[in-house]
């Protein structure tokens, strides 16, 4: 286990100077730099920003002079937000966008493991349809639909929940934990529903059904473990995607995460913000993947003799 | 935490199917809500006396002399203050730092008294000096202030900016003592005590600055948060990154006793559908703009909140004088009498803007330009015939050049099908990312293109000195000398404000007549201000005069 993880993380290392390399360069190589403004900027005044920011230099000299500060955990100073760093600004929006992904993650999950389980237990019922239909609709429904429809009724018709904010005023994270949650709960369900029917068809069921054990016994003890693997697989891409895909949820609800950084610095070619903010998101998603895909072997008994077959 | 009987037995429903997913639902619960509901940040503000304000996007920097925005020029102008105020309506200049000031009969010389009782907002004294040592900053190249040109009004600052003199003592600024400053000008410049109200001008305070680096250099901590020390009626207290900017009222403030508000929260927020959501649940009480699709909404309810004033700014579309086709100036002429622009307005941008005939908006500093443009599809026809193309036969498919946003693109449909119909021309539409239509637009890569100009300063000179020949926002490659002397020479050398409206108006003439740009409207501010706030009165710079207003109730 430990050899795979440490061949994992070892293969992680080229990819991440891959993407370095590739955000480094397109994001140099698109028309219009982090000062250039609707007002004329005087060639003076440019020049003078330019030097501050090395952007004078060549454009390889950059490149690596970067990457060294980045091999020391250094993103650099932001373009747009003088005298803020990027490093700042990560820690700034990485604790909120942590915890709206936390809370969207555990909607999801409470709500699609239920549904799915549930459509697995009466497959083909209105216990099944319902649920199924509602998950595919929640795939379909795009958060910056979703997240206005609820304001709209829970905010401002009903008016019992607040609009926006984050921490702000109590409850005011509830909507967009919801919002954000609904796409990835309705994916779970699908993914657990498949599961669960699968291995509720295996013979080791119909060995414990034979025995007499009650229904829910069979499903908690027996099945649940074999039946989520689809979604343990799942988890790590989820919370990459929950971490790096909130900037919709964010800008509608009004959240100070890491998302809102992320598009803007890519209109205000805030080149370090981009960079900074790509490395780290690629990071979280490599680690995220590296442990979805340990969890999945600790699951699988099957998995676990593959690696040690291999090893 | 209290424990509810009800909740035990939710509890023991679900334990049947999996302790674990009852122990995820409850935290969830338990973390999303509160307790009990929360009063409303308008209604709670109205009793603290703390306005909650819309801000559009996180600022970028809050030095006066590096910060280029609107929103930056909000909280800026809350907690610094410059020699010289505005009248809240009519922009009139009205006693800041300075008490007085004297005029010397030649316009050249300005002598401003201090006020003995001006302090900065940790106590120290603020003296003449301040503002020497702030504009000799201000000047300082390496700062990349992209406003130093703000200060070049004053004598020998374009010189010592531009190096050509080393010695910051040939520049027209000096503290006579600590309760006098004399500032002399290159030119009589009418408009200079309106500049000294501009965030470019403003006092900082020059120990902080040196505590945290060097005066020239970019991007060091004095503005932030605990360190930013200031002369304004408020103070910042607490910048929470995308969150909020708080300020605070100064007690060191000189005019303290009239300020009404406790305090400003500003909140940088960027989506106007949010900000009009917010505002509608009483979390705000201005916005910083309203969504165009619900502006007819708030205007058929003859809503009281909804506020559109004039905004000195031009709307307007460059020609690009190097584009073969366009190098006829009848054609050029032909395309801008072919808008029309009362439909324009009513039907597309629908936020009360109002149609523009001429660059400079009318009412600029007293100026009333009159235009030679007007909507006439019959002349228009004609120019295009005598120019060649009659009923548009033969003339070539030109671009529209706009940054990518929904509203630039209903405009240019607009002008497509009005162009189509009133010229039988064909237009294409370009759409660009921002910066790559900057880039492209500056390379002069285009054949017409979208352009907005927000006035610095109430003057028809912010308008008109934009297009004088190889200016940086010029951009169409027109050029003429004459318009060039008359801007740089004549107009400054006038005695009379009126005979130097007249030499304006000379050659704002001459820019319509050759026609390198399009004007369509002039803009309108247009937001949402509760019914609470007072003292908040739309003017033509949309600027807030946050010492001027309270909060009051109404029930």
């Amino acid at each position: 286990m430990y050899r795979f993880a440490l061949g994992r993380l070892a293969q992680a290392i080229p990819v991440l100077l891959m993407v370095i390399t590739v955000t480094f360069f397109l994001i140099h190589s698109a028309p219009g730099g982090p000062f250039s403004a609707d007002k004329a900027v005087p060639p003076e005044v440019i020049k003078a920003l330019e030097e501050q920011y090395n952007l004078n230099q060549p454009i390889w000299q950059q490149y690596l002079s970067y990457l060294g500060d980045v091999i020391q955990g250094d993103f650099g100073p932001s373009f747009k937000y003088s005298g803020r760093n990027v490093n700042e600004l990560i820690a700034a929006g990485l604790p909120i966008t942590a915890e709206l992904a936390f809370y969207a993650m555990l909607v999801a999950l409470s709500v699609g493991i239920f549904a799915g389980v549930g459509a697995a237990m009466r497959p083909n019922t209105a216990q099944d349809y319902i649920p199924m239909t509602g998950a595919m609709i929640g795939i379909c429904m795009p958060s910056f639909l979703l997240g206005p429809l609820l304001v709209l009724v829970f905010g401002i018709y009903l008016d019992w929940l607040p609009v926006s904010g984050w921490g702000d005023i109590p409850g005011d994270k509830i909507l967009p934990s919801i919002t954000l949650g609904t796409g990835y709960a309705a994916y779970i369900a699908r993914l657990s529903r498949g599961g669960m029917l699968e291995v509720l068809s295996q013979d080791y069921i119909r060995t414990a059904r034979a025995k007499g054990l009650r229904e829910p016994i069979i499903i908690i003890k027996h099945a649940l473990r074999g039946g989520l693997i689809p979604v343990v697989a799942f988890l790590g891409p989820a919370f990459a995607g929950l971490l790096s895909g909130s900037f919709v949820v964010e800008t509608i609800f009004q959240i100070p995460g890491l998302g809102r950084f992320y598009v803007q610095a890519a209109f205000n070619r805030d080149y370090t913000l981009i960079l900074g903010m790509t490395i780290f998101l690629s990071t979280l998603i490599i680690l995220f993947n590296l442990l979805s895909d340990m969890l999945a072997i600790w699951l699988n008994p099957k998995l676990r003799q593959e690696i040690k077959g291999a090893n | 935490m209290i424990f509810h009987p009800e909740k035990q037995s939710i509890h023991q429903t679900f334990s049947i199917f999996n302790k674990t997913f009852s122990f995820l639902m409850l935290m969830l619960f338990i973390s999303l809500t509160g307790c009990g509901s929360g009063e409303s940040n308008v209604s709670l503000g109205n009793k603290t006396g703390i306005l909650h304000w819309g801000n559009g996007t996180e600022p970028a920097s809050l030095d006066p002399h590096i910060a280029t925005g609107v929103p930056e020029h909000h909280i800026m102008s809350s907690v610094m203050e410059g020699l010289v105020l505005k009248d809240r309506r009519s922009l009139e200049p009205r006693p800041g730092v300075a008490e007085s000031w004297t005029i010397s009969d030649d316009g050249r010389v300005y002598t401003f008294k201090l006020r003995d009782d001006a302090r900065w907002s940790n106590g120290d004294p603020h003296i003449a000096n301040d503002y020497v040592w702030s504009w000799w900053r201000a000047l300082q190249p390496a700062l990349g202030n992209q406003y130093a040109y703000m200060l070049f009004p004053i004598k020998n600052a374009k010189r010592y900016y531009d190096r050509e003199t080393e010695d910051f003592g040939d520049v027209g600024v000096k503290a006579l003592d600590q309760r006098t400053l004399q500032v002399t000008l290159t030119n009589p410049t009418p408009y200079f005590l309106q500049l000294l109200d501009h965030y470019s001008l403003f006092p900082v305070h020059q120990a902080t600055i040196e505590k945290f680096g060097n005066a020239d250099q970019r991007g060091t901590r004095w503005s932030y948060e605990g360190n930013l020390v200031s002369n304004g009626p408020f103070k910042l207290d607490e910048w929470k990154i995308n969150r909020h900017i708080t300020v605070t009222r100064n007690l060191h403030y000189w005019d303290n006793d009239n300020v009404a508000l406790n305090g400003i929260v500003f909140k940088p927020v960027e989506n106007t559908v949010t900000e009009e959501r917010m505002f509608r649940a009483g979390q705000l009480h201005v916005t910083s703009s309203v969504p165009a699709d619900k502006i007819s909404t708030y205007r058929k309810s003859n809503s009281t909140e909804l506020k559109i004033a004039p905004y000195l700014g031009t709307y307007f579309y460059r020609l690009n004088i190097k584009t073969p086709q366009l190098q006829d100036r009848r054609v050029r002429r032909a395309l801008g009498m072919a808008i029309d622009r009362e439909k324009l307005v009513e039907n597309i941008t629908k936020g009360g803007q109002i149609p523009a005939y001429t660059m400079t908006p009318p009412g600029t500093m007293g100026y009333y330009p009159k235009s030679t443009l007007a909507f006439d599809p019959e002349g228009a026809k004609n120019l295009l015939s005598e120019a060649g193309y009659p009923n548009g036969e033969g003339f070539p498919t030109i671009e529209i050049l706009y940054n990518t946003n929904e509203g630039h693109r209903k405009i240019a449909v607009a002008l497509q099908e009005m162009w189509k119909e009133y010229l039988n021309i064909d237009i294409k539409l370009l759409n660009q990312e921002w910066k790559v239509y900057l880039a492209t637009e500056s390379a002069g890569d285009y054949q017409i293109s979208r352009g907005g100009w927000i006035g610095d300063y109430v003057d028809p000179n912010n308008f008109l000195d934009m297009f004088l020949c190889g200016g940086g926002n010029n951009r169409t490659g027109w050029c003429n000398e004459e318009y060039d002397r008359l801007i740089l020479e004549v107009a400054p050398s006038q005695s009379s404000h009126e005979e130097r409206l007249a030499v304006f108006q000379q050659a704002e003439t001459m820019l319509l007549d050759d026609m390198p740009i399009i004007p369509v409207y002039t803009y309108t501010s247009v937001k949402l201000v509760d019914s609470s706030v007072e003292n908040l009165d739309g003017n033509i710079m949309n600027q807030a005069m946050y010492k001027d207003i309270y909060l009051s109730p109404r029930q």
